[in-house]
């Protein structure tokens, strides 16, 4: 067993020519990918921002300085700035940062469960319609075109009114009608790859289907995804405050941000920071997430990475 | 019994309009330990052959045997096939997998083998082909074009074929390193007894490399004959003299 180096030839070991291990190989490539995203600062900036978010759903509890559903009915509509509310209060009295707070658990648990749900099964369909062809592709590919024939929101609403309102639902209407574009791309990819000799090589080797599908053809899938997700995501937030606001997502004395933009709408004239501060929470993850997803697509782009 | 036996092989692409007859009633017998030349122009069949030999192109008839057992049209072939018969494709650039390492390529296509002792055989594998283990841990994009066809035939010795077939193995390769790919191929079919079937366009690249020609056009096999005759410019049909003469005269136009 060797050594670990020590921190002054961490760098070395990471850019060195000749990789001398498995290890050491995937270490350098992930290190070369983060140089370059740390090249571009608006990346860096989108990183943070979410940085931020993950932080505020973590800490929520400690950060906040009132329970997100205590009402005080002698403060609402306090403005920003007032006292003991740095982001002033809703109709109901309660404190907006503690509700902001305690939202971004949501946000992210949306993200989460939507990115571990669409993607996935895009990346199964295309891959499987693009590398089987004929037939079987024939039939996904309709398949994928019908629920692409649906605007998002609207299909989105009618699976939730089916599965009844509230937030696991909403999640789930959005990753059912989220699925297509990237079944779609992978489908596009997996087209490209399947003719290339290395991939001729290994069916050469006696591969089959199942094997060069899941370790030669899903890896070069995955970066297109992942680009696409990111870039998506902003869309997912804004669906998901969108199911919100209608009243389909999360159920009102939930913080969701979507649904706080809707409580604060009816007072937008006179108290304008009940719906705007929420409506600047899901701008900037939503911009954050936007940014990252362009940084990502610098690095990971298969088709210019090579060099 | 010969390594390779193709009988009255014919290859069809597309239909009606498209047709297009790429491969016509192509005769074939390579014997074993003999390095076997396939010449002719671009679109004249020859890659052809070596497809559907090993079932990259799934539609053909005539027969096709290969140490003895007969192949069947379609993608399938046997582990024993797979093992005996390797292939090296044209394009370095293509034909190794963007993402993966060379420790990668090979461990993969040793495991698909069922092959045991996966690192002292990389190691022996890439000094075979005159790669140190320096290379082992390397991204294709990491390497140069000589380089990436080193692991590309790496990749075919790896189970140990006694079959190697040769897609244009230089083509794609400057001059000078054209020479040192020939040279390491000339090498290793000496050292392991391999049986060659290389497909060119390149009449100095077959000469150098084989002890028997097959003249393609248009698909069909039109001569067939001993690096001694070609050598002596002794060919007997027409299109056969026509490209020693092109290649006669593109070797003294370029002094």
């Amino acid at each position: 067993m060797t050594s670990l180096p020590t921190p002054t030839t961490w760098r070395a070991w990471l850019t060195a020519d000749a990789p001398a291990s498995r290890r050491q190989a995937r270490a350098a490539s992930l290190y070369q990918g983060w140089q370059r995203l740390r090249a571009n600062r608006l990346t860096m900036l989108g990183l943070a921002v979410l940085a931020l978010l993950v932080l505020a759903a973590i800490f929520a509890p400690l950060l906040a300085p009132y329970s997100p559903y205590a009402q005080s009915l002698g403060d609402r509509l306090l403005p920003p700035g007032s006292e003991g509310h740095l982001l002033g209060t809703d109709s109901l009295g309660r404190d907006i940062l503690s509700r902001l707070l305690f939202g971004a658990r949501i946000s992210l648990y949306i993200v989460l469960l939507v990115v571990l749900v669409a993607p996935v099964l895009g990346l199964l369909v295309g891959t499987i319609a693009g590398y089987a062809g004929g037939i079987v592709d024939t039939v996904l590919m309709r398949v994928t075109d019908i629920f692409l024939a649906f605007p998002r929101l609207i299909l989105a609403l009618a699976f939730v009114s089916a599965l009844g309102a509230g937030i696991e639902n909403a999640v789930l209407a959005i990753s059912l009608t989220a699925w297509p574009p990237y079944a779609r791309i992978a489908r596009a990819e997996t087209l490209t790859f399947r003719g290339a000799d290395f991939i001729h090589a290994v069916r050469l080797q006696g591969a089959g289907p199942v094997r060069i599908v899941t370790r030669h053809i899903w890896p070069l899938c995955v970066p297109s995804l992942v680009i696409r997700v990111t870039l998506d995501m902003a869309g997912i937030i804004l669906t998901a405050a969108g199911l919100g606001f209608l009243g389909l997502g999360a159920r009102p004395p939930s913080p969701e941000w979507g649904a706080m933009i809707s409580g604060g709408s009816d007072y937008l004239l006179d108290s304008w920071w009940v719906a705007t501060i929420p409506g600047l929470a899901i701008f900037a993850v939503s911009l954050a997430f936007n940014l990252i997803g362009d940084g990502l697509r610098d690095v990971l782009d298969p088709k210019d990475s090579g060099q | 019994m010969s390594a390779i036996d193709i009988r009255k092989l014919n290859v069809v692409f597309g239909d009606y309009e498209d047709r297009n007859h790429a491969v016509r009633d192509v005769t074939i017998a390579v014997e074993r330990g003999e390095s076997y030349g396939l010449v002719g122009e671009s679109g004249s069949g020859k890659s052809t052959v070596l497809r559907a030999l090993v079932g990259l192109v799934p539609e053909w008839s005539g027969e096709i045997a290969v140490l003895g057992e007969q192949q069947k049209p379609g993608p399938r072939r046997s582990h024993d096939f797979h093992r005996a018969v390797q292939m090296v494709f044209q394009d370095p650039y293509a034909s190794l997998h963007p993402r993966h390492t060379v420790d990668q390529v090979l461990t993969e296509t040793l495991r698909l083998h069922g092959l045991k002792g996966v690192d002292a055989r990389i190691e022996t594998l890439l000094d075979q082909v005159g790669l140190g283990g320096g290379y082992r841990f390397r991204y294709p994009h990491q390497l140069s074009g000589g380089q990436r066809q080193r692991v590309a035939i790496a990749r075919a010795l790896a189970p140990e074929p006694q079959i190697l077939l040769l897609d244009e193995p230089t083509s794609a390769l400057d001059v000078s390193v054209q020479a040192e790919i020939l040279n390491l191929l000339g090498d290793l079919r000496r050292e392991l007894g391999l049986t060659y079937l290389m497909v060119s366009h390149d009449l100095g690249v077959i000469g150098h490399m084989c002890s028997r020609i097959a003249v393609m056009q248009n698909g069909a096999l039109v001569e067939e004959l001993g690096v001694e005759r070609m050598r002596r410019l002794e060919a007997s049909h027409d299109y056969t003299r026509h490209l020693l003469d092109s290649a006669l005269r593109s070797v003294r136009g370029g002094r």
